[in-house]
């Protein structure tokens, strides 16, 4: 049952003299959702981009089931099933909804530039509407039909964070990663968005990485919990452990204010 | 492209195939059928002057939808276009000449041949962008005029070459009636080609190249490959037009195929709209007729009392040539997203009518 689906051994990566990330090593099962958190500028998205390809780390290794995807580009990697989302919105802003969700679909079409234009003449409708139909399943799931002919750059902060991660789950993912999903929201947004997250993993059975800063969220659907700081790993294990762990509390969470006046004394 | 836009009340599609077509609504569809039903019948009653302009715009039409392409929806930049038009009509006249291809043939020949010509001079375009990518472009326009002028095997030189008219089963098209036929089928047909590819596959994967090259490469677009097959496509369009610009006229000559003409494609786009199917064919009809307009517009001054200035009279191509400058300046001033963008606010004026806020 406990399927590792993607390794991550020894990674480090730097800018320069910045150190942004250390040695750093976990595993992910298959079908859980693992969550990293970690005080700001601690290598949370460094993380994110080693795994989807935008950074190369400078040492370690990346395995995804099975492969080394370490020195894969980023398109490579989405033909092997990895999907994500950006922190700060990376919807193609000039497309409907729809065709922004269509482009997840991308690797899995084979209509190209000649056959393509022969539409009716090629099997390129026919596929077309094949995926089209999936992707207003995926519509359907995320209750964005209403906007499914809205050009993207027009929509609401909540609504595109929605499109994104329909977009990433298009690519038929195995493994999607979700740079701050709920950012932003207010808890009605939240809410939905943690029951995506929730239903994409056990309905669909995507593993799912995610940051997160809203810790109620993280404890509450994570399997696992990692905690970055400065770069380098300081634990990973259930939610619960990490909670009483007191680095992790120093670090991030910080002291109470009656416990500090306690230590001082 | 399809929007809420012009869609009457009570037109539910209830299958995703209806909801993918090319034209927004029936009616749109039916229009655009009559009108080209309507075109075959103009040379019955157009003379040669307006069915030499159409051709003209047809041709040009071809080229600057893949400049469009390129430009427009794939966000990369391309000053050479110009020359990729001069290289396919060379090329055509070369391909029937020494290799006797018959010309109906010969034209699409010459469109892949200038697509691989683009594709080698586009291979930059794969690793720079912006200014630095308009530079190299640059000089793509210079080496292709350069090699017009030398290869005399090619190009013929500074005499230029002949191309035969097109002959399709015995038939010679070497009349404007006769030709117009063949102008207005390839622009219908490279038209419904770039509306087709811009609903497909890879033209939604140009235009997120454009809006999110980093985003789009995480959802698995090859960059790389994208942004060339951008440059091949837009000069197989180039090329297309070049061939039919040539077996048009009979004769070509290196002169024409300069920067002049690259910045004249650009103008084209620009005010048609960039990113617009619909918009390229505005602009290029725009472009191909001002200079039309405005010639009997300074025609008409020879009759007022500006006609006895000498300098006026002398200077009436000068004026011409002015206006044309001052309405491109004053369509980027006023309207900077094009005709395309002018017509759909017209159309949702009349749509919302007489509630136009």
């Amino acid at each position: 049952m406990t399927e590792t689906i993607l390794k991550v051994d020894q990674i480090s990566l730097a800018f320069g003299g910045v150190k942004a990330l250390t040695d750093v090593s976990f595993d992910v099962n298959k079908g859980e959702v693992f969550s990293i958190i970690g005080p700001n500028g601690a290598g949370k998205t460094s993380m994110l981009n080693c795994i989807s390809g935008r950074y190369r780390p400078n040492k370690g290794a990346i395995h995804f089931d099975n492969t080394d995807v370490t020195n894969l580009r980023p398109n490579d990697r989405a033909d092997l099933g990895i999907g994500r989302t950006f922190q700060n919105l990376a919807l193609f802003g000039h497309m409907s909804v729809l065709d922004n969700i269509m482009v997840g679909r991308h690797h899995l079409m084979k209509n190209n530039w000649l056959t393509g234009p022969l539409y009716w003449a090629s099997p390129a409708q026919k596929e077309e509407l094949v995926h089209r139909r999936q992707v207003e399943e995926i519509i359907d799931f995320l209750d964005i039909s209403h906007v499914r002919k809205a050009v993207a750059g027009t929509l609401s902060y909540g609504l595109r964070k929605r499109v994104e991660l329909a977009r990433a789950i298009a690519l038929k993912p195995k493994l999607i990663l979700l740079d701050e999903p709920m950012a932003g929201m207010n808890l009605e947004e939240k809410e939905d968005m943690a029951r995506y997250i929730l239903d994409l993993n056990e309905e669909f059975g995507i593993t799912v990485v995610m940051i997160e800063h809203d810790m109620g969220v993280v404890m509450d659907i994570s399997h696992q919990v990692m905690v970055l700081d400065f770069g380098k790993k300081l634990i990973c294990g259930l939610p619960d452990e990490v909670m009483a762990d007191e680095h992790v509390r120093q670090a991030y969470l910080g002291l109470e204010e009656d416990e500090q006046l306690q230590e001082v004394g | 492209m399809s929007s809420l836009a012009m869609r009457p009340c009570g037109d539910f599609r209830t299958s995703y195939k209806k909801d993918n077509t090319i034209f927004e609504t029936k009616t749109i569809r039916l229009v655009a059928t009559l009108a080209i039903a309507a075109a075959c019948f103009a040379p019955l009653v157009l003379d040669g002057y307006f069915l030499t302009l159409f051709i003209q715009i047809s041709y040009l039409g071809i080229a600057a939808l893949g400049l469009n392409i390129l430009v427009g929806f794939t966000g990369q930049i391309s000053l050479g276009h110009g020359a990729f038009f001069g290289f396919g009509a060379f090329a055509s006249a070369w391909l029937n000449t020494s290799f006797n291809i018959p010309v109906a043939l010969c034209i699409p020949l010459a469109g892949f041949l200038t697509m691989a010509v683009g594709m080698m001079f586009g291979m930059p375009a794969a690793r720079i962008k912006g200014l630095y990518l308009a530079i190299a472009t640059l000089a793509a326009q210079f080496i292709i005029e350069d090699f017009f002028a030398r290869a005399e095997w090619f190009s013929g030189g500074s005499s230029g070459s002949m191309a035969a008219p097109v002959n399709l089963l015995g038939f010679e098209f070497d009349t404007d009636q006769s030709f117009y036929y063949i102008a207005l089928f390839a622009l219908v047909f490279m038209y419904i080609w770039g509306c087709n590819l811009m609903r497909s596959r890879d033209g939604r994967a140009f235009v997120a190249v454009r809006d999110h090259y980093l985003s789009a490469e995480i959802m698995g677009v090859k960059l790389n490959k994208y942004r060339l097959l951008s440059f091949g496509i837009s000069s197989f369009y180039a090329g297309i037009g070049g061939a039919l610009y040539a077996h048009y006229l009979g004769y070509v000559s290196a002169e024409g195929f300069t920067i002049f003409m690259s910045i004249q494609f650009l103008a084209m786009i620009i005010i048609g709209g960039l990113g617009s199917i619909k918009g390229t064919l505005m602009g290029v009809i725009f472009m191909v007729l001002l200079p039309e307009m405005l010639e009997t517009g300074v025609g008409l001054m020879k009759y007022t009392d500006w006609g006895n200035i000498p300098m006026v009279t002398d200077g009436l191509a000068y004026i011409k040539e002015m206006a044309i400058g001052l309405v491109i300046i004053l369509f980027l001033i006023f309207e900077p997203e094009g005709l395309a963008h002018r017509w759909a606010q017209i159309k949702n004026y009349w749509k919302f009518y007489p509630f136009s806020y």
